[in-house]
């Protein structure tokens, strides 16, 4: 089956044109200075660099990772008890589940931002509701705590369909073999059920915690532009302000330690060994 | 008891999902475009929504590219995904992580780097450099969707398969492939998803012939998005969820839908 | 299934591949990039009915956006409506064609006052569009302060009801003037104060939006916030919801006036038609309807007259024509230059703090 690999070639190429090439096109930016639309006149130069480093520059960095971290989290522990339910639904219904979860994401992303925005400010429909009801109301947008809501909303939908996936096909066999040999059910969840999903939940995991690092439309109308991120600072450099130099130097510092952190994660994950298939054994 | 925790659980998280494009679609009934009060129900946007050019114009070239972009990265991407399930070592790793640059990267810095590669390399922006964008940032998904079912296969079944006499194409087609089925359909959704909303990257790759209905909307922002858009997100969740229905009467009793 | 599959690929493929035959043919077609929701739509059925020219007609979200386009090159746009500080650095960059006049007879109809501004001095380049100015909006019920000067935003008695523009020349510049010195200032120690002033007055914002703050105030999420009077203008000739205790004051120590504006980038394709369009543009029945659709004040005098006949009231209101006084005191943007990276600077730290 080794032949197989052969399938991936064609995404490889275009991977080095249209992945590797424009990242190089932001590398040199980041390491240059001058007017960007004529590459041949850039200059060398460390500057945007040493902005990065700058202290106010890092904590929004380091922000960003924590806010992306705890709101992977959440997703994680919100979205993995959705995914088994709906694997365990009646067959027929489940296709219907899963669309239906996967459907707001179809609305305009703006649109439901504007809305999350209607419903948790000071005046909006969660307040408003409290009011009647009789509750304090609560201060939430903008916020820290607003803003983590928007992310998780934004990417529970792709946490739930990976382990989904995985856990629909789960082969019953193990678990009936579980509890014939008098596991619990717990037991047989956490020796059985997780360890098997988990490339679904690696996964899922990327598939959130990467986006939410550079997320920016949440964090500037959630947050009311007071716990700017680094996707803030990076679209506020190309879009705002014009210095594609800069922003080019915080893309890659922000590519550049997420990819360290990764491998980290994969360091300690690893025992050394890999599973049969070549990934790393977590 | 525990049946009851579970409905609970579900109606919350649907609750949570679904809350906001309640409001979405009650806005879009409002007389005001403003956000600030309720003016009076109206069906004017819906109208309107038919009258004003850049939205029909911007829904056709999402639907279409979004329709594309998923075809060709569930294709690309499926097959991308079995190649690289099958690699080892160095080169399996660089691919999956390279994979994941565009998931990580920032739309704007993956918009601005590919708008400057095709002005560079001479290519006019225009459909299909926005096809292109929209293929790259989808393709990772669907890899990224595949993967965890081609790692839950048992790798021996299509050994077994070849020594039985199969070839390594129907292998692939009639053992793999059904198998990582629902990897594939969930890739695609997630796709499809990525593709309709996208904004930064499309504006920056359509050049001055194509533009979205995310362009159409942050555009606006600056003078008040129009309900004409909340009018057609509506209309988008109904004709999707009469679609749902339809193909689920469709399907017989008891067979698994799509997933 | 596959089956279906490949029909549904065959279909959609053979739509994306025939809709945009419009481009081809002998029709001339004008690439138009404007603001959204910027016009009355049915103007380009007009127009294209009038003359035969048909309209390509996109938009975009910000200036800056805009002109990133427009610097990479990649796509042609024939016209283009930048606001005024962007004229100044499209000029400097050297993207505009002048205009020919000549085609453009209507200009007669703009008012003087808007002719040969700071950013623009020769009007060689722009085509007034739209005005207007900057100041605070603010909800009578929860202010009873008069509002006329830029202090009130820096009041502790409104702590955390105060919402500031992200835009960093509106906020430095409301800084600024504020301390009483010119928005467009390229003075260290001016601009170390203004940025001091916004670091203090961090902890009374609730937060820094856009285009928000209008619906924020009108829900009565906030009191104040600084915002385009046109946001005001949009709340004023809303028919169906009552604003009435929505405020708009532009502040007695003066404040910007910004211009959006037409203009003919370099990559245009068809100047004379470009020019026929700017030319429409500014005809006086064209401008008024323009105007009433968009709610903001026209630079069209005609338009004016007549906007004055129907509803003089408006003309009281600061949002939509500021006397005499403030305009004397106000200022146009002009482009910076190399300042340009000292205010972001400044302003990227006020926000990061």
């Amino acid at each position: 089956m080794r032949k197989v690999r052969i399938l991936a070639y064609p995404y490889s190429v275009w991977m080095a044109i249209f992945i590797v090439v424009p990242l190089i096109l932001v590398l040199l930016y980041s390491f240059t200075e001058g007017d960007i639309r004529n590459l041949a006149a850039l200059r060398f130069s460390t500057r945007s660099y040493e902005r990065v480093l700058e202290p106010i520059y890092l904590k929004v960095i380091i922000n960003s990772f924590v806010l992306a971290t705890i709101s992977t989290l959440c997703c994680l522990v919100l979205g993995y008890p959705v995914a088994m339910i709906v694997s365990r639904a009646n067959p027929k219904v489940r296709g219907m589940l899963i669309m239906f979860l996967v459907v707001p994401m179809w609305m305009n992303f703006l649109l439901r931002t504007y809305a999350w925005m209607s419903i948790l400010s000071p005046n909006g429909f969660l307040n408003r509701l409290l009011e009647v009801v009789g509750l304090p109301k609560l201060e939430i947008m903008p916020g820290k705590t607003a803003v983590l809501l928007g992310m998780i909303y934004n990417f529970l939908p792709f946490m739930i369909l990976p382990i989904y996936t995985v856990l629909s096909k789960i082969d019953k066999q193990y678990i009936e073999a579980a509890s014939d040999l008098g596991a619990s059910k717990a037991r047989t969840f956490f020796r059985i059920i997780l360890p098997l999903s988990i490339p679904g939940v690696v996964s899922g995991i990327t598939m959130v915690f990467l986006p939410a690092v550079s997320t920016f439309v949440i964090s500037g109308l959630l947050g009311g532009g007071k716990t700017p991120l680094i996707g803030d600072l990076i679209e506020q450099q190309f879009m705002w302000e014009g210095n594609w130099h800069f922003g080019s130097s915080l893309s890659i510092i922000l590519m550049v330690m997420i990819l360290i952190s990764m491998a980290i994660m994969s360091r300690i994950d690893r025992n050394g060994k890999q599973d049969e298939n070549g990934y790393s054994k977590a | 008891m525990k049946k009851a925790a579970v409905r609970i659980y579900m109606g919350l998280i649907f609750l949570f999902l679904y809350a906001p494009i309640i409001v979405l679609i009650i806005f879009s009934f409002n007389k005001t475009k403003s956000r600030g009060q309720w003016a009076g129900f109206t069906l004017d946007w819906y109208v309107d929504l038919f009258k004003d050019r850049t939205i029909t114009e911007a829904l056709y070239y999402t639907v279409t590219i979004a329709i594309l972009a998923t075809v060709i990265s569930t294709i690309v991407g499926t097959l991308a995904a079995i190649g690289i399930h099958y690699m080892r070592g160095f080169g399996k790793n660089l691919m999956l992580n390279v994979n994941n640059i565009p998931v990580l990267n920032p739309d704007i810095v993956t918009g601005v780097a590919l708008m400057t590669l095709f002005i560079s390399a001479g290519i006019k922006l225009g459909f299909v450099t926005m096809l292109i964008a929209h293929v790259l940032f989808c393709i990772p998904y669907v890899i990224l969707a595949v993967l965890p079912k081609l790692r839950q296969l048992n790798r021996h079944i299509a050994e077994a398969a070849m020594d039985l006499g199969a070839t390594p194409s129907y292998a692939l087609r009639k053992i793999i492939l059904p198998e990582i089925r629902p990897g594939i359909i969930s890739g695609a959704l997630m796709a499809f998803t990525m593709s309709i909303d996208d904004f930064v990257i499309s504006f920056f790759t359509a050049g001055n012939e194509v533009s979205n209905l995310s362009i159409v909307v942050y555009s606006m922002a600056r003078r008040g998005v129009k309900p004409t858009i909340n009018a057609l997100s509506t209309l988008m969740f109904l004709a999707v969820v009469i679609l749902l229905f339809i193909i689920n009467k469709k399907s017989g009793e008891g067979e698994e839908l799509l997933l | 299934m596959k089956k279906r599959v490949a029909a549904v690929i065959a279909i959609v493929a053979l739509l994306a591949m025939a809709l945009p035959m419009s481009g081809c043919g002998e029709k001339v077609v004008l690439n138009v990039f404007n603001w959204g929701e910027y016009i009355d739509l049915s103007l380009l059925d007009l127009f294209e009915e009038r003359t035969g020219i048909s309209i390509n007609y996109k938009t975009y979200e910000t200036n800056e956006s805009m002109l990133a386009k427009l610097e990479a090159g990649g796509s042609s746009y024939d016209v283009v409506f930048p606001s005024d500080y962007a004229v100044s650095e499209m000029i400097r960059k050297d993207l505009l064609l002048p205009l020919n006049f000549d085609n453009i007879p209507n200009f007669k109809y703009v008012d003087e006052r808007f002719k040969n501004l700071g950013y623009d001095p020769e009007n060689k380049y722009s085509v007034p569009y739209f005005w207007g100015t900057i100041g605070i909006l603010y909800n009578k019920e929860m202010v009873d302060d008069p509002v006329d000067t830029w202090d009130i935003l820096w009041n502790p008695k409104y702590a955390g009801q105060i919402l500031m523009k992200k835009d960093v020349r509106d906020a430095m510049g409301a800084a600024l003037k504020m301390l009483g010195f010119s928005m467009n200032s390229k003075n260290d120690e001016e601009l170390k104060k203004a940025q001091q002033a916004l670091i203090d007055q961090r902890s009374l914002v609730a937060g820094y939006y856009g285009d928000e703050i209008k619906d924020l105030i009108a829900n009565g999420d906030a009191a104040l916030g600084l915002t385009y009077s046109g946001d005001y203008m949009e709340l004023y000739w809303d028919e169906d919801a009552d604003f009435s205790h929505i405020g708009f004051a532009v502040p007695r120590e003066g404040t910007n006036m910004w211009f959006d504006t037409m203009v003919i980038p370099k990559t245009c394709q068809h100047k004379k038609e470009a020019e026929m369009f700017i030319n429409f543009m500014l005809d006086p029945d064209v401008s008024y309807q323009n105007a009433v659709t968009v709610g903001y004040p026209s630079p069209n005098t005609e338009a004016m007259k007549r906007i004055m006949e129907e509803s003089p009231e408006v003309f009281e209101l600061d949002a939509f024509w500021p006397d005499d006084e403030i305009i004397s005191k106000s200022e146009v943007y002009v482009d910076l230059g190399e300042y340009n990276s000292v205010y972001n600077q400044l302003w990227t730290e006020v926000l990061v703090d």
